[in-house]
């Protein structure tokens, strides 16, 4: 098994590590399958545009990767398209992951949708 | 970047002065041992010599020796060989839950043939209990087989006092030996063993080759058939260079046993020491006293063991995890869920095994640099004492893609 460039520099230097102190939507999963946790912490301005995110991962590389790409990927964007990032857009911007890691780019998607309806049930 | 190689119970690299005996083997003396002319009788000679010095090496006669294809190899014999001859006296079995895969995978090919098979179960430092044993031992038990020593965790079992109780009883005993040759003393006499598996490449001997020592005179059915090669017992034209490599390594390892484990137990604890120290929330898993010289495991809390081995990787140095993301089968390993850790616990473990080149400032370089990854990683990490594992996040996601 062997990561990509794209990966490893995701990894070792990951983007939007940590917590955002105003965060105003907040979603974590958990992969029953390898036991992964992904933390993704969301600024959405008045506009429903993502100021800013950020994560914390517990997980293999892949999982870190897979957070820092995804977080970083939907920075600027509205909830309405932050919503729809697949776990294949993940995978494409990391340059592929090895098969039994595709997981863990689901489990990035799922935290990004779980920290948008976070927001959703607080304005609501 | 000078890479430092802390995997030594995975794999060694061969001695150069290993890799000199065995390239003739390869060019000149080629000849297959079963051909009557000059060529094959050389190779013939030969092998009977490096069977001579694996016997020295564990007490043991050269006719008790049998070459495989590797220590899985001679699990495989071992068990399938010994149920297979008795089945009609009984077909139950005993072993451990923290055995190789070689062992665990064949006892359970056993169980769907209709064999019935005890695991037993380990105390939190990886020890099996004798009283368990005891209680285990039907009428119809035909064979008992415990690790020596175990691969994960380094503990060591108490293979004499194993051996006793089995004798005494009748029943056929097999240890894989495979993590012990070459890190603490083997004596097939004084063990009590019936069976006892081994592999070159955990002695800085090549890939490829194992043994199985078969006790004199026990009766155990063929694995691989075809022609007469070790005494009709394992057929396949034999691997003259490797044998004649293991027959070095094995001389070499014995030769160097007492400076060697000297060596390696001082840098371990050097290891476990600065590593217990200087991190916090780390645990040393095996037993502290009962472990191999070169085998120190620990697990770091809230953080996950593939992640530490790439950070390590990256700044050259090779170790291994029981982690599910290390496996390819998405379980944590089976030894660290036998010492009762529970899943998440075993994902951030660490395995570091030291070998012959190692050294204390080796083991600096090491312990200086894994503080830094491992606070690095649990910055990184949702998880916490304040935030300990809420098993609700994993109702959140519905994938199961194994």
């Amino acid at each position: 098994m062997e990561y990509t460039d794209v990966v490893m520099e995701n990894f070792t230097c990951p983007k939007h590590v940590g917590e955002i102190e105003d965060a105003n939507g907040v979603g974590q999963v958990g992969s029953p399958a390898c036991g992964d946790i992904m933390k993704i912490f969301l600024k959405i301005n008045d506009n429903g545009i993502i100021e800013n995110a950020s994560f914390k991962t517990f997980g293999c590389g892949a999982a870190v990767a897979s957070s820092s790409m995804a977080t970083d990927m939907i920075i600027g964007k509205s909830i309405e398209e932050a919503g729809k990032l697949k776990n294949s857009d993940v995978v494409d911007a990391l340059g592929g992951l090895p098969d039994v890691k595709i997981h863990c780019s689901v489990l990035a998607a799922e935290a990004i949708q779980a920290a948008i309806q976070d927001y959703k049930n607080k304005k609501a | 970047m000078k890479r430092i190689y802390l995997d030594h119970a995975a794999t060694t690299p061969v001695d150069p002065e290993v890799v000199e005996v065995m390239i003739p083997y390869l060019t000149e003396t080629f000849g297959n041992p079963s051909s009557i002319y000059a060529e094959g009788r050389a190779a013939k000679k030969s092998i009977e010599k490096a069977r001579q010095q694996i016997a020295t090496a564990i007490n043991a006669d050269s006719r008790e020796i049998y070459f495989t294809a590797s220590g899985s190899e001679a699990d495989n014999w071992a068990i399938k060989g010994i149920a297979m001859k008795n089945k009609a006296k009984g077909k139950h079995i005993i072993t451990s839950q923290i055995e190789h895969h070689a062992v665990l995978h064949s006892c359970e090919y056993l169980e769907k043939q209709g064999f019935e098979v005890t695991y037993l179960p380990v105390d939190e430092v990886g020890l099996i209990s004798l009283e368990d044993l005891k209680n285990a031992i039907r009428d119809d038990t035909i064979l008992v087989s415990i690790m020596f020593a175990n691969n994960e965790i380094g503990t060591i079992e108490p293979i004499k006092e194993i051996g006793k109780i089995v004798k005494e009883k009748g029943i056929v005993f097999h240890t894989d030996a495979v993590q012990a040759l070459g890190n603490i003393p083997v004596d097939v006499k004084d063990l009590n063993v019936d069976l006892l598996s081994l592999s070159a490449h955990k002695i800085y001997g090549p890939k490829g080759i194992g043994v199985l020592y078969i006790k004199k005179g026990l009766p155990i059915d063929n694995l691989i058939h075809g022609g007469a090669q070790e005494r009709k017992k394992r057929a396949g034209t034999e691997n003259t260079a490797e044998i004649m490599a293991f027959g070095k390594a094995a001389e070499i390892a014995s030769e160097h046993l007492e400076e060697n484990m000297t060596h390696m137990k001082t840098l371990r604890d050097q290891l476990i020491e600065g590593v217990l120290g200087k991190i916090p929330l780390a645990r040393l898993n095996g037993h502290p006293e009962k472990r191999l010289p070169g085998n120190a495991n620990f697990c770091f809390a809230y953080i996950e063991g593939e992640s530490i081995l790439l950070s390590l990787d990256v700044i050259g140095i090779a170790g291994s995890s029981g982690s599910a993301c290390t496996s390819g089968s998405l379980d944590p390993s089976h030894v660290l869920l036998a010492i009762g850790l529970p899943a998440g616990v075993a994902h951030g473990s660490l395995r570091l095994t030291i070998g012959k080149s190692t050294t204390p400032e080796d083991i600096d370089y090491v312990v200086n640099n894994l503080v830094e990854i491992i606070q690095r990683l649990r910055d990184m990490s949702p998880i916490d004492a304040d935030h300990p594992i809420d098993a609700a996040v994993f109702d959140k996601a519905d994938h199961h893609h194994h």
